[in-house]
């Protein structure tokens, strides 16, 4: 049986810097990201885009349910293919707006996004939009297990049974 | 690195593959099963509803893995691309001990005796390859029957009069109808339709040492959590294991099918779960990878006699491509229609099979599984936007409230819808891989459209208060309910294999997957492919028993 070995402490953080997990100790002030692979300003746009996608109303938004943070993990992840359409669709998405799309009113963002779907401003701009739909969804209404769906809120929103039937109950008996 | 030779190598451990083992092993014969894939169980089961073999894009549950195994998928414009298994076109099935019956919904389909005489029935469309079986429903009947006890199947076919004759009736009954089922079948019976309930291979009572089904919600495309649902990795294969005579051998990757000078199979070359090449020689190879790797693995075998692969002299290897045209409508209501009773396919009629006027053939109609809830964001009535407020108010408001009617109509083969092989994109073991090419046939089209006038009449007459259809599209067929790529026939110029999926050019090389269906019936294939496995080995044990098929 190997006996485990504790890393001295100081070889753990140049270990755990390398990797990224100490990532929230590192850096100063406000350009500390709370995300893994966006920065705090990506993060923020995509929070604005998902909740024009999955708006807030008397059920939680897109971002309030953790669509950024299923975003944030699956780009580290299975969508590590798509970081660049991103980086590059947030650039354009902040372009158009002058500067912030987070900061822009409601009403504007939702026009500015409508212009990008219909291509009217780049066909790379478009196809980072449709996917970033594709991609809100399964965030907002996927399993909560990949990040999103905080404490499931879309499925109690409309109205699936939040955890799986188990066992036998009166409905499995059969007809005669 | 040649292995000590056996009596039979058995080539993928699906629905066909598995009950071609037990059947061989239990009439004495030293059989080697390989599987691709692993050995999944109750316990990998998920309900992971963005990773599985239904709704992928974080990949798929049981295999085939996205890393090792692209194929090439050519579009109507001839634009190619490569695809990974969780990739769209892809046509996957689960690679696993029990294939595809390891996750499927697990309808049980006899196909109805005109499926096995199409070409009687309608004559041949112009431009098709629609051809008669070489067996009738008469002859495979009695395996269908050995399959639906075997296997296990539940259900009521005495309620459908479309059905052939039967010689058993089913073992298990239906389950107890859900909501919608009782929606359904009342608008059925106000247009003099005849519903009866879906045969499942599904557990509804205990039966072959395994409990019954729980009405999840999680069924197409997952594993099932208390192993209710049926397939050969719980049944045929631990029998065919337990006789002592049937060594399974998980992740094997087979390579190509050796033949001496005169077209006689030796055995098989694979690559084994460390990616040592090794050779299993053999006197029989069954071949039930499934129509788009068993078609694959033929072309991929060549040799001096078969410079263009096994079976394939006269081109037909891999031609035919079919699978299924799904359309049907969706249909909204004004009360709650769910009852997160699952599975939630329950109820189906056969009225729209055949008599169709001027179609040739049709489809069964029935309702759907339960859509998860990311499956349900994609189906919206015409002009509903994808995204935003209306999007949201439109989830929350019909989740609960609406009943999706789809059926599989039968396609019009094609000789140019097909699978060939692509020298120049590899898998990971240097194996080239399948292209999967062809258009549909018009006539699949028209066909399938009228489908979705019926589904949509069938939901009206249920009640619904707003309906709309899913209408068909042109496109490369397969699928996971692929089928056709290696017919059976009586002309060895126009079929590969003959009646007994035996290949004509190579007598001890035999095919037991959907390969060998010359139409694909208006139904899921998968009863279908375990009747003919079953017929197979019938012929095989009785042939073994005299040459031994020995050179």
């Amino acid at each position: 049986m190997r006996t485990q070995e504790r890393l001295p402490r100081r070889r753990f953080l140049q270990v755990a810097a390398a990797t990224g997990t100490a990532a929230a100790t590192v850096g100063c002030g406000t350009d500390v990201s709370p995300w893994r692979t966006l920065t705090r300003a990506e993060g923020d746009t995509l929070a604005a885009l998902c909740d024009q996608i999955i708006p807030p109303d008397q059920d939680a938004g897109a971002s309030e349910a953790g669509v950024v943070d299923f975003l944030d993990r699956q780009l580290s992840g299975r969508y590590k293919r798509h970081r660049r359409l991103y980086r590059e669709g947030i650039e354009a998405v902040n372009r158009i707006a002058d500067g912030s799309f987070a900061r822009l009113e409601p009403a504007r963002q939702l026009e500015l996004i409508q212009r990008v779907e219909a291509g009217k401003e780049s066909k790379e701009s478009a196809a980072f939009f449709a996917l970033l739909v594709t991609h809100t969804m399964q965030g907002y209404y996927g399993m909560p297990r990949h990040g999103g769906n905080r404490n499931y809120a879309s499925w109690r929103m409309i109205g699936v049974p939040v955890r799986p039937l188990r066992g036998r109950r009166p409905e499995n008996e059969v007809r005669g | 690195m040649s292995l000590p030779a056996v009596d039979a190598v058995v080539i993928g451990a699906g629905a066909g593959g598995g009950i071609v083992a037990k059947e061989l092993a239990v009439a004495g014969l030293k059989v080697v099963l390989l599987e691709r894939g692993k050995w999944h169980n109750a316990w990998d089961c998920l309900k992971d509803d963005l990773k599985n073999q239904r709704t992928n894009p974080l990949g798929n549950s049981f295999g085939p893995d996205d890393d090792r195994n692209p194929r090439v998928v050519v579009d109507s414009n001839g634009r190619q691309r490569i695809v990974e298994p969780s990739g769209p076109g892809y046509s996957n099935n689960a690679a696993c001990v029990g294939g595809g019956t390891f996750s499927y919904g697990a309808m049980a389909w006899r196909f109805l005796p005109k499926d096995f005489r199409m070409r009687s029935t309608y004559g041949t469309p112009a431009g098709s390859t629609l051809d008669d079986w070489p067996i009738s429903y008469e002859e495979l009947e009695p395996r269908y029957t050995k399959a639906e006890w075997e296997i296990g199947v539940s259900g009521d076919n005495r309620q459908n009069p479309f059905f052939g004759p039967q010689s058993k009736p089913l073992p298990m009954p239906p389950l107890i109808p859900t909501k919608e089922e009782t929606i359904l079948h009342a608008g059925a019976q106000k247009l003099g339709l005849h519903p009866f309930p879906i045969p499942m291979l599904r557990n509804t009572i205990p039966y072959n040492g395994r409990g019954a089904c729980m009405r999840c919600r999680w069924c197409v495309g997952f594993a099932c959590e208390v192993d209710a649902k049926c397939g050969t990795q719980n049944t045929v294969i631990p029998t065919a294991l337990a006789t002592g005579n049937c060594e399974l051998r998980t992740g094997c990757m087979v390579k190509e099918i050796q033949v001496d000078g005169r077209g006689h199979a030796t055995g098989i070359a694979y690559y084994d779960e460390h990616d040592h090449l090794r050779e299993q020689p053999a006197n029989l190879v069954v071949v039930a990878g499934s129509a788009v790797e068993t078609a694959r693995l033929l072309l991929n075998s060549k040799s001096r006699l078969f410079p263009n692969g096994i079976g394939n002299r006269y081109d037909w290897v891999g031609r035919n491509l079919q699978g299924h045209t799904y359309t049907g409508a969706y249909g909204i209501f004004d009360e709650e229609t769910y009852d997160d009773l699952g599975p939630g396919a329950s109820i189906a009629i056969c009225d729209y099979n055949h008599g169709n006027p001027g179609l040739a053939g049709g489809a069964m109609l029935a309702n759907e599984f339960i859509r998860t809830p990311i499956q349900f964001t994609g189906i919206l009535p015409p002009g509903m936007p994808k995204w935003g407020k209306a999007h949201k108010d439109y989830m929350r408001s019909f989740y609960r409230r609406m009943i999706t009617v789809m059926g599989p109509t039968q396609e019009i083969p094609h000789f140019e819808s097909r699978v060939t092989v692509d020298p120049r994109v590899l898998d990971y073991w240097g194996i080239p891989v399948a292209r999967l090419s062809g258009p549909r046939h018009p006539h699949t089209l028209e066909i399938a459209n009228v489908m979705s006038e019926k589904a949509e009449a069938w939901l009206k007459a249920s009640g619904a208060v707003r309906t709309w259809q899913r209408k068909a599209s042109q496109g490369t067929s397969g699928g996971q309910h692929q089928a056709g790529t290696c017919r059976m026939g009586v002309d060895p110029k126009a079929s590969v294999v003959n009646k007994y999926g035996q290949v004509h050019e190579a007598d001890n090389v035999f095919i037991a997957d959907g390969s060998l269906h010359v139409t694909n019936g208006g139904f899921n294939p998968v009863l279908t492919i375990m009747a003919l496995a079953y017929h197979v080995s019938d012929y095989l044990v009785r042939e073994w028993r005299g040459t031994r098929f020995r050179s």
